[in-house]
């Protein structure tokens, strides 16, 4: 058969695809379960750095990583508007993200400093078991930086204003500048901040020039070097997730109740 | 609407393809010599990418994405095909400007002549497929993905239309050996890149 | 090196200094410069960007035969992104960390003109040995671009080498002061600027005319 005849190019290129997709599919199949399991870790690492269940900068292999996740943190979804646990779902298998872009289980954000477009109308929270107390609530917070959204955690606790870490999990910003909020020496700066002011209004925020020890100058915390427009972001996400459009209703119920 | 606005002016001048990401360089600095042939690629761009970048975002939404298939079936909500993205995104840039070509030479034989040149560069120009996937990374809307497509490549026209007219000056300039063309465009470049720079941070 | 014979040699060896794919040809620098701000990303990105290069020249040179001319660019492109989604889904299976930070640019692997460039103008033409060699030869010859670039952004903008502290830093009582610039995207195109500069005053022959 001539080389160029339709039928011959329309076989080749069948075989090439069909060769081309068993590659792509198999290699797809055969590691897709440690993928899922890399993104899970990558998360939950993240969360234990925010909570200080491991220091800031600290490699812990994987396996410890999950022991840890699994025997101290307990996810529990939450009604942003009531601030009550929802619990006809399970906190595992649901997808925040995917949930923001649902018309059905979101609403959209009034205009904010914050440029958050869409809430959801059920978020996830994780709660830090200290034997059978619960010691930490951690929420995750959201917002735009100078290039794209960040993504992390936000650490507090019981007294649901005094933090115990932030830790961001997924960031755009330039590096070097911006996206040293990845940085274990700048993390180490929020431990023992508050979060709210006296009449719990959300009072932390990002200052250049040197914030004090976190006795002295509980509200401020020192801006990441050289990157004022990432510093403003995180300090408006902060205060839009603490406020009475995120997590601001579920807080003040877990101050009524007196503990998560 | 200000939000579109925004993307647009953010994918214009703060995140430009090619002085930010560095994306589109090879036809960037080959097809740079003359304003005229830099003006032709860079209409080609954006034309591709206004075509391209949607129709990927509709395959991705209805094809691609977890889930998406849902609207074929219920029970079908499992399935994922996103480790399909790259190879479905550059089918359909390769197959776009395929058809376009054609289309150009039986209807428009004077924008083809002009145009045409350029199609076949355009399948495999990052700028085209790095915007596609941009636009899968970033979750974009089906509106945001045409405002997205024109904005990186406006872009990308400006970029190597502004960088053709330096280098038509440099031609009467005269660095040294090691220099001379490939080095000193560079140059040019990081100096541009610097110039559009100063429009990061900028917000609506 | 009794190997191979002086032309396979030279397949392997040409690409890196005296025909360097980006020095010479400007091919594939799209994708080289975004990942240069650490060393350790722009590893993985040569690493699998040779990987694809050798074994998209070797399939193509494989079928080379058998391919209809008229759907010959259609099928390398079909080869090379299939290799790049099985170097993806590895990455994101072993690195899961540095495949977050290469994002797009993994992808962007497919357009690369160094890939595309060499199965097309080589491998269409060549039987499979040297067509291997060849692509490892222009990966590697890509690979020490991004990796002289990495390594002057990463060690200036930053004061480390993969991501060890190389120059001690002024915040944390040395002496060396960070310069952020490198990292910024200008940087990247004054360093390859200035090294091609420096390629074609050792090597006038490969001197533009004005």
């Amino acid at each position: 058969m001539r080389l160029e005849s339709p039928a011959y190019t329309l076989g080749f290129t069948t075989v090439v695809c069909v060769v081309c997709s068993l590659l792509v599919a198999g290699s797809n199949v055969l590691l897709k379960d440690r993928q899922e399991v890399n993104r899970l870790v990558y998360l939950q690492k993240n969360l234990l750095q925010a909570s200080g269940l491991v220091q800031p900068g600290e490699k812990i292999p994987d396996q410890k990583a999950l022991e840890i996740y699994r025997s101290r943190i307990e996810p529990r979804l939450v009604n942003l508007q009531s601030g009550e646990y929802e619990t006809g779902m399970d906190p595992a298998r649901y997808d925040q993200r995917r949930a923001r872009g649902d018309p059905r289980q979101s609403r959209e954000a009034p205009p904010n400093p914050a440029s958050v477009r869409r809430i959801p109308d059920v978020a996830k929270v994780y709660l830090v078991k200290d034997g059978d107390e619960y010691s930490q609530i951690v929420i995750p917070v959201e917002g735009l930086g100078l290039y794209g959204t960040l993504y992390g955690y936000l650490a507090l606790e019981r007294d649901t204003t005094t933090i115990r870490g932030l830790s961001f999990y997924e960031n755009r910003e330039t590096p070097g500048l911006g996206a040293e909020v990845d940085n274990p020496q700048w993390k180490l700066l929020w431990p023992g901040r508050k979060a709210y002011g006296d009449d719990w209004k959300p009072r932390i925020s990002l200052v250049k020039g040197g914030a004090g020890p976190a006795t002295e100058d509980p509200y401020h915390v020192d801006a990441v070097a050289g990157a004022t427009m990432t510093s403003n972001g995180v300090t408006r996400m902060l205060q839009f997730w603490l406020d009475e459009l995120g997590f601001g209703p579920y807080l003040r119920k877990v101050r009524e109740r007196g503990g998560p | 609407m200000e939000h579109y606005l925004s993307l647009l002016v953010k994918s214009v001048f703060i995140e430009n393809v090619a002085l930010a990401f560095f994306l589109g360089m090879c036809s960037f600095l080959a097809c740079s010599r003359k304003v005229e042939t830099a003006f032709g690629l860079g209409v080609a761009v954006v034309f591709v990418q206004v075509l391209t970048l949607p129709l990927n975002n509709l395959l991705l939404r209805y094809l691609l994405a977890e889930g998406a298939l849902t609207w074929l079936h219920e029970s079908l909500n499992w399935v994922d095909l996103t480790f399909l993205t790259f190879i479905v995104f550059i089918s359909t840039i390769a197959a776009t400007v395929q058809i376009v070509e054609m289309a150009l030479d039986r209807y428009f034989p004077a924008l083809y002549t002009s145009l045409g040149v350029f199609l076949p560069l355009i399948a495999v120009n990052c700028a085209i497929l790095g915007g596609s996937l941009f636009m899968a990374e970033r979750d974009y809307n089906f509106i945001e993905s045409v405002v997205f497509g024109f904005g990186t490549g406006f872009g990308f026209l400006l970029a190597i239309v502004a960088l053709a007219a330096i280098r038509e000056r440099m031609a009467y300039a005269n660095p040294p050996g090691g220099l001379r063309g490939l080095g000193i465009t560079f140059i040019a470049v990081g100096l541009m890149s610097i110039g559009f720079m100063m429009f990061s941070g900028m917000q609506f | 090196m009794a190997l191979f014979d002086k032309h396979k040699r030279a397949a392997l060896f040409d690409p890196l200094l005296a025909n360097n794919p980006i020095g010479l040809q400007m091919l594939g620098i799209c994708s080289a410069l975004a990942v240069t701000t650490r060393m350790d990303k722009a590893l993985v990105m040569s690493v699998s960007l040779t990987t694809v290069a050798a074994l998209a020249s070797l399939a193509v040179s494989l079928i080379r035969k058998f391919t209809p001319s008229s759907v010959r660019i259609i099928v390398q492109l079909a080869i090379i992104s299939s290799l790049v989604i099985v170097v993806d889904q590895v990455l994101k299976a072993y690195l899961y960390e540095i495949s977050i930070e290469l994002s797009v640019f993994v992808g962007l692997i497919i357009t690369n003109c160094i890939v595309l460039g060499r199965t097309e103008g080589f491998a269409m033409q060549n039987p499979p040995l040297i067509s291997l060699l060849d692509g490892i030869g222009n990966g590697l010859g890509y690979s020490l671009v991004l990796l002289t670039v990495g390594f002057i952004r990463e060690l200036f903008g930053t004061g480390r080498v993969f991501g060890f502290q190389a120059l001690p830093l002024v915040s944390e009582g040395g002496w060396f002061y960070p310069n952020s610039m490198f990292l910024l995207a200008p940087a990247a195109f004054f360093i390859i600027g200035v090294l091609i500069w420096f390629l074609r005053t050792w090597k006038p022959e490969q001197q533009e005319e004005n």
